[in-house]
């Protein structure tokens, strides 16, 4: 039983004279308990379509929306109610984003902000800031119950980033979509960050699409691999394959581009896209 | 949150000083009748332009001196050397409603006898300055907040659905500020405060045209608030509280508005003073608070006499004074709240 189903997404915006289509077709589908991780370049389409699975992209006709998004339960993602799909952000998808500085509210307190959270989706809690205290730590902050009462330009980006985590499991979400969850941190941070994603996959049993760049992430972290070029899906397959025999020139070359510790070369490889788009 | 502003606001030496400058002056402007010794439309015509009366120590008690008129042409007093009377503290003088619903008749100081106190002396008709200042302080402290607190309301309302909504309310709310920002005040106040005048109390009067003052004055507090929610609107953390699932409407009360209180906060308390200043323009020029009525506009424009400056009143310039502090206080507490209100600003210590 798949947790979620997308069927022929296609995302097209309309703000030039000519539509763009971001998302062309994809399809593709998550297991519960199960990481995916879509790869591609910047600019193929790998956020547009995370957030077009619970419509965050902007209202039509600016945006339109084509396909299915289908939910464990059957409902359409894409053509629910509103009040349906307010309890599906959060509640069944939830997301965290790169840039954890910014995606957190200036003017109010981080316990403040995962509170809100928790209110919105555990309204029947009885004590609401132990709560947010114990998943402070969750996420392995230490000293919890101050750093809840701080501002977010008070915390390290690391913490800002835990703090979002946080935010996002107050909702216990079934599914959360991890947007670069790692790229605004540093190297040792990034690791811990990804300890802490996998301990709590497995504590939760969540599902967790994960969008990155980074090859090396994904060989760690995830079970199955997406390649997007183009807003296209190009390959896909569990991430031992795609590591070892990618099938698709782009997948190929997007792995050439790596570079690899000790190994002398001129030039790195580049991505020859005319040749690729042609094919 | 509240209570976390007034902390670091109080914290501040400069808003320390405003905050408890301010208290005192909206504190005697709530218990006029109480702290004046006499209501301001009693005249003495044979004391006119009367000195500030001292204050003399005499017998272990404080006593008003009592004076002579000398020369009533150039209106110059005498004090008589023994003749002091003692103040009588909380004592019975004349009654009057406190708050306009309980009667009282108990003032802070008297004399039993009926010589006339002078604190800051008296004007052209033997009034007590001291004792209209303190009742032209209600007028003139409460119009500038009724005049902030619509144009604030109205302004962050419309401002912030127009820049929330966009599209044609955008469009609608935008035209409606053009248009309102075209309307000469001036001539739109001169043209009502002679349509009205006939129907209303001075005083009602003028408590209409500051609302519709702030009715037309709101235009510009939205434009900005329409243009802060513009560019909030756009920033990551509107997506995750969507992505929480968050209704349209607290998103835009919850998340937008409040982060545009830093702006809002200081632009209210620096506009504060406009108002006062303008309703003393407005009734230094007749078209404001009218006789017997009194408001800190209305005494500096009886203070423009060649009469007073040849032989020195200076007393009739207090009004002056009073708007100059009240206009610095609310200065500095804007000043200190934008410091307090903004987080990242607030001074460490919880």
């Amino acid at each position: 039983m798949n947790l979620l189903e997308v069927k022929n997404l296609t995302v097209s915006f309309h703000s030039g004279p000519k539509p763009v289509v971001a998302v062309d077709n994809l399809s593709f589908s998550i297991q519960p308990g199960e990481t995916v991780a879509v790869v591609g370049e910047s600019g193929s389409g790998k956020t547009t379509a995370a957030l077009a699975l619970t419509r965050l992209t902007p209202p039509p006709p600016t945006c339109t929306l084509q396909g299915k998004v289908l939910w464990q339960d059957g409902t359409d993602l894409l053509t629910c109610s509103n009040s349906l799909l307010r309890q599906a952000r959060g509640g069944k998808v939830a997301y965290i984003f790169q840039e954890p500085s910014t995606s957190l509210n200036p003017v109010f307190s981080v316990g403040f902000q995962i509170a809100e959270a928790l209110r919105l989706h555990q309204p029947n809690l009885p004590n609401t800031s132990d709560e947010v205290t114990r998943l402070l730590g969750l996420v392995g902050i230490r000293q919890p119950e101050l750093r809840a009462r701080d501002y977010p330009h008070q915390l390290s980006g690391g913490m800002q980033q835990r703090a979002m985590i946080a935010m996002a499991l107050a909702c216990q979400p079934k599914l959360l979509v991890a947007d670069e969850p790692t790229t605004a941190l540093d190297v040792t941070i990034q690791a811990q960050i990804l300890d802490l994603l996998r301990e709590l996959r497995q504590k939760l049993g969540m599902s967790v699409l994960l969008i990155t760049h980074n090859f090396g992430i994904v060989a760690n972290f995830a079970d199955r691999v997406l390649v997007m070029l183009e807003g296209k899906l190009v390959e896909e397959g569990p991430v031992k394959q795609i590591l070892r025999s990618p099938q698709h020139p782009y997948t190929k070359a997007l792995l050439d581009c790596i570079p690899r510790l000790g190994q002398k070369t001129k030039r790195l490889a580049s991505i020859d896209r005319a040749t690729l788009v042609a094919k | 949150m509240a209570a976390d502003i007034v902390r670091a606001l109080l914290r501040r030496p400069a808003g320390l000083i405003s905050a408890c400058l301010l208290i005192l002056l909206y504190g005697a402007a709530l218990f006029a009748p109480f702290l004046s010794p006499s209501i301001p439309s009693a005249q003495n015509l044979q004391r006119t332009y009367h000195p500030p009366t001292a204050l003399i120590w005499q017998n272990g008690r404080l006593c008003v001196q009592r004076y002579k008129l000398v020369d009533p042409s150039t209106a110059s007093y005498q004090p008589l050397p023994d003749e002091a009377i003692p103040l009588q503290w909380f004592s019975k003088g004349v009654s009057y409603k406190f708050l306009g619903l309980i009667p009282a008749d108990r003032h802070l100081f008297t004399i039993p006898t009926s010589d006339p106190i002078y604190l800051l002396g008296s004007d052209a008709t033997g009034r007590d300055v001291f004792t209209r200042l303190l009742y032209g302080a209600g007028i003139s402290l409460s119009i500038g907040l009724i005049g902030v607190a619509l144009t604030s309301f109205l302004g962050l309302t419309i401002g912030g659905l127009a820049g929330y909504l966009g599209g044609w309310p955008d469009t609608l709310a935008m035209r409606l500020t053009e248009f309102l920002m075209a309307v000469p005040g001036l001539y739109l106040l001169l043209a009502l405060r002679a349509a009205l005048s006939s129907r209303f109390p001075s005083d009602a009067t003028f408590l209409l045209i500051v609302v519709i003052l702030s009715a037309l004055g709101w235009a510009g507090t939205a434009r900005v608030v329409r243009g802060l929610v513009l560019s909030l609107r756009e920033r990551p953390f509107i997506l995750a509280a969507n992505i929480l699932g968050q209704r349209p409407w607290t998103i835009l009360f919850r998340h937008l508005l409040p982060n545009t209180f830093s702006y809002l906060i200081v632009a209210a308390t620096l506009s504060v003073p406009g108002y006062i200043l303008g309703e003393a323009a407005l009734s230094f020029l007749g078209l404001g608070i009218q006789e017997p009525a009194s408001s800190w506009g209305l005494m500096l424009g009886q203070a423009q006499d060649i009469k007073i400056f040849m032989l020195n009143f200076w007393w009739l310039l207090t009004p002056g004074l009073a708007i100059i502090l009240t206009v610095i206080a609310f200065n500095l507490l804007g000043d200190a709240l934008r410091d307090a209100v903004d987080p990242k600003f607030r001074l460490p210590g919880r």
